[in-house]
């Protein structure tokens, strides 16, 4: 492991890795302090720079980028009230009235601390957890591959918003795109209406771009007078950070800081649940189980504190997820996938002990980025300053040229530029009907992989109810099935009789396969969930009664 | 009979694209090897997708106008009023495609400068000071873009056949 590290530590303490993690953390936290712009497209816009670079070169500038971009949303959420990404939204609701009851400098030091702090908890916790989970993860055989793929499409989708329908279709409009063109295993092509251009199949990165980026740039030019106004009205601001004062206040409400960073990395493990959810649940936690909770909303450090803590410490949830098993968590680490199988690097269980040079570097970069942050935080105010003195129309212009070229370094051919028009227009679409753009994004990344899973494991066995009798596949399809329910579940909570019973069911549901698995432990946990189960399930009548 | 919602139509239209999904998967070979047939995955993919789009139907008219989203006050009906609702996405897609489609001519510095021009003419406003302004803005950033690629990353953009005779 020390061998591994120092390698990794050779690859990434060179002057040109330091200084690209420096210039992309900065513009991450430029990015992530703009309000409209989101970490995603700043790391999405950062991939056609690490074509031509090392994997773990490219994949440190992306996660400079992406703690950069979770800290920076800080900035405008605090001074101007307004989250620079969905991030930061829990931020404003203490971190924006303090700074205007004049405390401004405070309100920004509780916030860069606790990310701070966020990121290296998440880093200790990946650094632990992904190891342990990627050897759960070589368990699994091609069956539990398809159903686990299986399973993060179907929680992105249920996950994705008020209308689950529109989501589970979009996930399967990504599986369809991702069918275009040759199919790995025989050489086929498909869906290409005899065209060369459809018989060559769509690259991902130029999908992706067009898909996000291109799509939410025209989004934020549609009405003439916003795209000509400046980022934000904001005057310049001689803000010094208080660090001592917000240090004293985070250690003093340490437990709330390690709870917080806990929810972002059990949050980023969650495929599709991202940052934009963690920073609310924490902060709804931190307020239930503040002995002040009628303080919150009115510039309580502690609302400050859990949110940015958990929105950092997701990030090492979600590398957790994408390193360990090889799934990209959320949209981000979907393009760091995508980034890593460029350069032929196939991030599966097997990827930390077949490429533990690369995987070591992402723990370190992860470690680094945070310390980066920190001391880039002040620098950085400056620039978002003078960043939101310009106009939105001048941002979005020169950034869809930028599109275009950057898309056509991935190849060097002009297809890829049609591609990510193409796919512009299609995301954009989407966006104003109402579809999310996470599941087919997936769908899209976790198409290919899951066809593939599929073919091994019919290779092995043509018998269907292999899906059933493997412990770890009975156990993602359960969920899955379950997962399809969450958003009625939700709905419905507490309103209707049927949702009394879907939390006991699911826990008796999933003990199952625990029980099929082998060693102890798992069948312990499953006996401890059916107890907890079938506790519930007695009480679920007398529920139903109070209605 | 009131008026389809806009869910309704749109899933129409889906399920009419699933219908073409349906026809292109029969059209895919089958080279008679291996379990999995190159034509089961996607066609698998189309179906559920259908369904899902059948659902999607069902929901919409089910639910009718009463879950229509709010209709935009700036929102003119008929199709000149959506042209002019959209009309900076569509004149920007419309520009985009105009640079591919001239991108062989003009390679990717001209036509790039010519894109940024264009783009902020169209979003920012004609006017003296503007032209200059929005000049300026395109040469330097499409000139910086160009020369970072070019120079720095080595990528090997089109040159243009304006640029071939030079």
């Amino acid at each position: 492991m020390i061998e591994n590290v120092l390698l990794a530590i050779q690859d990434l303490a060179t002057l040109q890795t330091l200084l690209l993690m420096t210039v992309g953390a900065m513009a991450g936290l430029i990015a992530g302090a703009i309000p409209g712009f989101t970490i995603a497209m700043a790391v999405v816009l950062t991939l056609p720079f690490t074509f031509g670079m090392e994997a773990s070169q490219g994949i440190a500038t992306m996660i400079g980028v992406y703690v950069g971009g979770l800290s920076g949303g800080l900035m405008s959420g605090i001074l101007i009230g307004i989250p620079g990404t969905p991030s930061s939204v829990a931020t404003t609701f203490d971190g924006f009235p303090m700074a205007r009851k004049g405390d401004p400098g405070f309100a920004l030091g509780l916030g860069v601390w606790s990310s701070f702090f966020g990121g290296i908890i998440a880093t200790v916790l990946l650094i632990a957890v992904a190891p342990q989970l990627a050897k759960i993860g070589l368990e699994f055989q091609p069956w539990d591959y398809f159903a686990l793929i299986f399973f993060a499409l179907t929680v992105t989708a249920s996950l994705s918003g008020e209308n689950m329908i529109k989501g589970l279709i979009s996930g399967a409009l990504g599986l369809v795109v991702a069918c275009v063109g040759e199919d790995d295993i025989n050489g086929v092509k498909r869906f290409d209406l005899g065209n060369d251009y459809l018989g060559e199949g769509f690259a991902f990165l130029p999908v992706l771009i067009g898909l996000f980026a291109f799509s939410r740039l025209m989004a934020d030019v549609r009405v003439t007078a916003t795209a000509r106004k400046a980022l934000s009205d904001m005057q310049a601001v001689r803000v010094r950070i208080e660090h001592k004062r917000a240090l004293k206040t985070i250690f003093a409400d340490w437990v709330n800081l390690i709870r917080s960073s806990f929810i972002g990395v059990f949050t980023g493990v969650l495929p599709a649940a991202g940052s934009s959810i963690s920073n609310i649940l924490a902060y709804d936690q931190a307020k239930k189980s503040s002995k002040e909770p009628e303080k919150f909303g009115t510039g309580h450090p502690g609302g400050i504190v859990a949110p940015e803590a958990a929105n950092n410490a997701t990030a090492g949830g979600a590398l957790i997820t994408m390193m360990a098993l090889g799934i990209p968590g959320d949209v981000i680490t979907a393009v760091m996938l995508g980034a890593l199988l460029i350069h032929d690097v196939i991030p599966s269980p097997a990827f930390i002990a077949e490429q533990p040079r690369i995987a070591y570097a992402i723990f370190i970069a992860f470690f680094f980025a945070n310390f980066l942050v920190l001391g880039l935080q002040a620098g950085a105010l400056r620039g978002f300053v003078l960043i939101t003195k310009v106009k939105m129309y001048v941002l979005a212009s020169i950034i869809l040229v930028y599109c275009g070229i950057g898309v056509f370094s991935l190849n060097n051919i002009t297809n890829d530029m049609w591609t990510l028009a193409i796919f512009g227009i299609v995301g954009y679409g989407m966006r104003t009907l109402g579809f999310p753009l996470a599941p087919m994004i997936l769908g899209v990344v976790l198409g290919p992989i899951a066809e593939r899973w599929l073919s091994r494991s019919l290779a092995l066995s043509t018998d269907p109810t292999e899906f059933l009798t493997h412990p770890w596949s009975l156990f993602f399809l359960t969920v899955s099935v379950f997962s399809i329910g969450f958003s009625w579940y939700q709905r419905d909570r507490g309103k209707k009789a049927w949702a009394f019973w879907y939390g006991p069911l699911f826990l008796i549901a999933v003990t199952v396969p625990l029980f099929m698995m082998s060693g102890w432990v798992r069948p312990f946990l499953g006996a401890a969930l059916l107890l907890f189960g079938l506790y519930s399930l007695t009480r679920v009548p007398r529920a139903i009664r109070q209605l | 009979m009131g008026t389809l919602s806009r869910d309704t139509v749109v899933s129409i239209l889906l399920l009419l694209f699933c219908g073409f999904l349906i026809w292109a998967g029969t059209q895919i070979r089958d080279p008679q090897f291996g379990e999995l047939s190159p034509a089961a995955w996607p066609k698998a993919v189309t179906y559920v997708l259908t369904a899902f789009c059948l659902l999607y139907f069902l929901q919409s008219v089910r639910a009718g106008q009463t879950n229509a989203p709010e209709a935009d006050p700036d929102r003119q009906p008929g199709l000149i009023g959506w042209v002019r609702y959209y009309f900076n996405p569509i004149a920007c897609f419309v520009l985009y495609f105009l640079f591919l489609l001239t991108l062989p001519f003009f390679g990717t510095l001209v036509g790039g400068i010519l894109l940024v021009f264009a783009l902020l003419s169209l979003l920012g406003g004609i006017g003296p000071k503007q032209i200059v302004l929005h000049l300026v803005l395109a040469v330097v950033s499409v000139g910086a873009m160009w020369s970072l690629f070019t120079f720095g990353l080595r990528v090997l953009l089109p040159r243009g056949e304006l640029f071939q005779s030079f």
